[in-house]
């Protein structure tokens, strides 16, 4: 598809590759982020990668639309390989009813068992499309087929921070609590945001998750550990 | 020891915030930063700091701030009343938009803020607090930036990075700063093709109205309905500081410096960056209108106002003693004529 420009006022531009939501189509967005990040055009403020576009943000008094867009089209002429496969992380994730409130109810709506739900996204490898609704809020797709459940009707005030959550074709782990529509099926007892840390973000755009399934146990230790410190979220990173 | 502003009443709702946190929104991370970007560079100029330096913003009521340090200067910028408590004398009315300098156990007293939804106080040298990813905004709904990314506390101590005022007399703006009026100026899209023509021409025409849902991070308004073409969802991309969204319930929201950093609803316009520090300063019920332009328009705009709001910095002049005829002052105010004209000339921040 032809790229398109899109304006988001005087200081920002968006480049968009599509109107899906697939990897063929992300792929394009996160090449010419990370063109831009390497090279970045004068007046350039940063720029921030979404499912299918790039948002341009620039110094409207350093530099102006024309020549940032001139230069934005330059870097998409100029090619170049898509950028590598960003880092695996194994996060632990506990399928225990207590902490997933809404699997009982999903699986009955999608006709399978709670166990198979369960099995079905611990099985799969997910990719980091983009961040957003809150820092360090992962889009991660793409979820089995079977497991596709639009958002809940009524959004929950409270999501519990940790919560592995899914809706669409997309799952996530909530950074925070916050209020959240999307069906709460399991915990992770490792805050994927920690402002203490020099990344506080755990994830980024492009990156891959395969999560690992642990008992209400290990999760218990594992969530102790991290809420006294004594648990490396760098762990998680597969070699 | 050390220098410090000691928080004696925390007031409502006060916030330290800079420019902004940029560079971080691909990692989901709001850029934050003051909502009238205008009061604050202003208020540093009068304090002799960079004009994007982390101030106070204060809302609704301001706090009351105790001097911890030998001397600080201190100046306000916006509609708000600042009261002096000094030790042996009877309290004191200080004037916004002037510097003042205050001295070991006096209390600054921020009052109500009454006529926008926010004053900026700045401080000279700043403020002595550790940025967070470059940034000394405050985030307050995720506890991001300095205080832990709250608003100011009760006995808060906030460092000074100065531990004695500047030297030189206090200085003034000759006037306060002029936001322009008229409709709020916007450029339409990124996804204005979302929307029906009779949803773009009542957009433009509408008088809208600031509904009670208002925050830092954006305005609910209140007026006719905006008619998608299709559905009000597309796939979530990127949202600046002005992007004007529309859910399917037809009523947009303008987003102010705490809004997420990208969102599923289309967006009609956005507004332009001269025109943010206005459209920060808005408060429930307050109304509003729009009127579009082009991105080249919006960025000869922006640099028309930068020059303006030089200026306005170029014609900060001594505080005139009271009483009596100050022969500097008034040879000052005739060297820098040319500026005021400039300044009266640039009020107008609309070329068309």
């Amino acid at each position: 598809m032809e790229v398109r420009f899109t304006s988001s006022g005087d200081t920002a531009f968006n480049v968009e590759f599509g109107e899906a939501i697939d990897r063929a189509t992300n792929a394009r967005v996160m090449a010419l982020h990370a063109r831009l990040k390497a090279a970045p055009p004068p007046g350039l403020v940063e720029t921030m990668p979404t499912f299918r576009s790039l948002l341009v943000v620039y110094d409207p008094v350093a530099t102006c639309r024309r020549e940032m867009q001139a230069a934005v089209k330059a870097a998409l002429a100029g090619g170049g390989e898509a950028p590598a496969d960003g880092r695996l992380w194994r996060p632990p994730v506990c399928y225990d009813p207590d902490l997933g409130p809404d699997l009982a109810e999903l699986a009955e709506a999608l006709g399978l068992t709670a166990e198979r739900v369960a099995a079905l996204h611990g099985s799969a490898e997910y990719f980091v499309y983009m961040l957003g609704f809150m820092p360090g809020f992962g889009y991660m797709g793409d979820l089995p087929a079977e497991l596709e459940r639009p958002r809940r009707t009524e959004p929950r005030v409270r999501v519990p921070a940790g919560s592995v959550a899914v809706a669409g074709r997309l799952t996530t782990v909530y950074p925070w609590e916050s209020p959240g529509g999307w069906h709460l099926i399991g915990r992770c007892p490792v805050p994927l945001y920690d402002g203490g840390r020099p990344d506080p973000v755990l994830l980024a755009a492009g990156d891959r998750v395969r999560f690992d399934a642990v008992d209400r146990a290990t999760f218990d230790t594992i969530a102790e550990a991290a809420g006294a410190g004594r648990f490396d979220p760098g762990s998680l990173r597969a070699a | 020891m050390g220098a410090f502003l000691t928080v004696i009443r925390p007031g409502l709702f006060a916030t330290i915030q800079d420019l902004g946190r940029f560079g971080f929104q691909e990692l989901g991370m709001p850029v934050a930063g003051a909502l009238d970007p205008l009061a604050l560079r202003l208020a540093n100029a009068l304090v002799g700091n960079p004009q994007g330096m982390a101030g106070l913003e204060i809302a609704l009521l301001g706090p009351a701030l105790r001097v911890d340090a030998p001397s600080v200067r201190i100046a306000a910028v916006g509609p708000i009343t600042l009261t002096l408590e000094r030790a042996g004398e009877a309290p004191q009315p200080l004037a916004p938009h002037r510097s003042h300098t205050l001295y070991q156990g006096d209390v600054l007293r921020l009052g109500a803020v009454d006529g926008a939804s926010v004053a900026c106080l700045a401080v000279a040298g700043g403020f002595a607090l550790t940025p967070v990813m470059g940034s000394l905004s405050s985030y307050v709904r995720a506890g991001i930036g300095p205080l832990g990314g709250r608003p100011l506390g009760q006995d808060d101590r906030l460092p000074l990075a100065r531990d004695g005022a500047p030297d030189g007399p206090d200085v003034e703006l000759p006037q306060p700063p002029d936001y322009g009026a008229g409709p709020l100026r916007v450029v339409p899209g990124p996804q204005e093709d979302r929307f029906t023509e009779a949803a773009l021409a009542t957009f433009l025409s509408a008088t809208y109205r600031v509904g009670s849902q208002a925050d830092r991070m954006g305005l609910r308004l209140e007026g006719p309905v905006l008619e998608h073409r299709g559905s009000a969802d597309i796939p979530s991309d990127g949202l600046v500081t002005g992007s004007i969204q529309v859910p399917g319930n037809g009523q947009p929201i303008l987003l102010l410096n705490d809004h997420q950093t990208a969102g599923g609803y289309a967006k009609i316009a956005t507004v332009i960056s001269a025109d943010l520090p206005r459209a920060g300063r808005l408060r429930p019920g307050d109304a509003l209108s729009f009127k579009a332009v082009t991105v080249e328009k919006a960025e000869a705009i922006r640099r028309r106002q930068k020059q303006v709001i030089a200026g306005w910095i170029g014609a900060i002049r001594p505080v005139r003693p009271a009483g009596g005829i100050d022969l500097e002052a008034l040879y000052a105010e005739n060297l820098i004529s040319g500026t005021v004209d400039i300044v009266n000339g640039g009020s107008d921040l609309d070329l068309s």
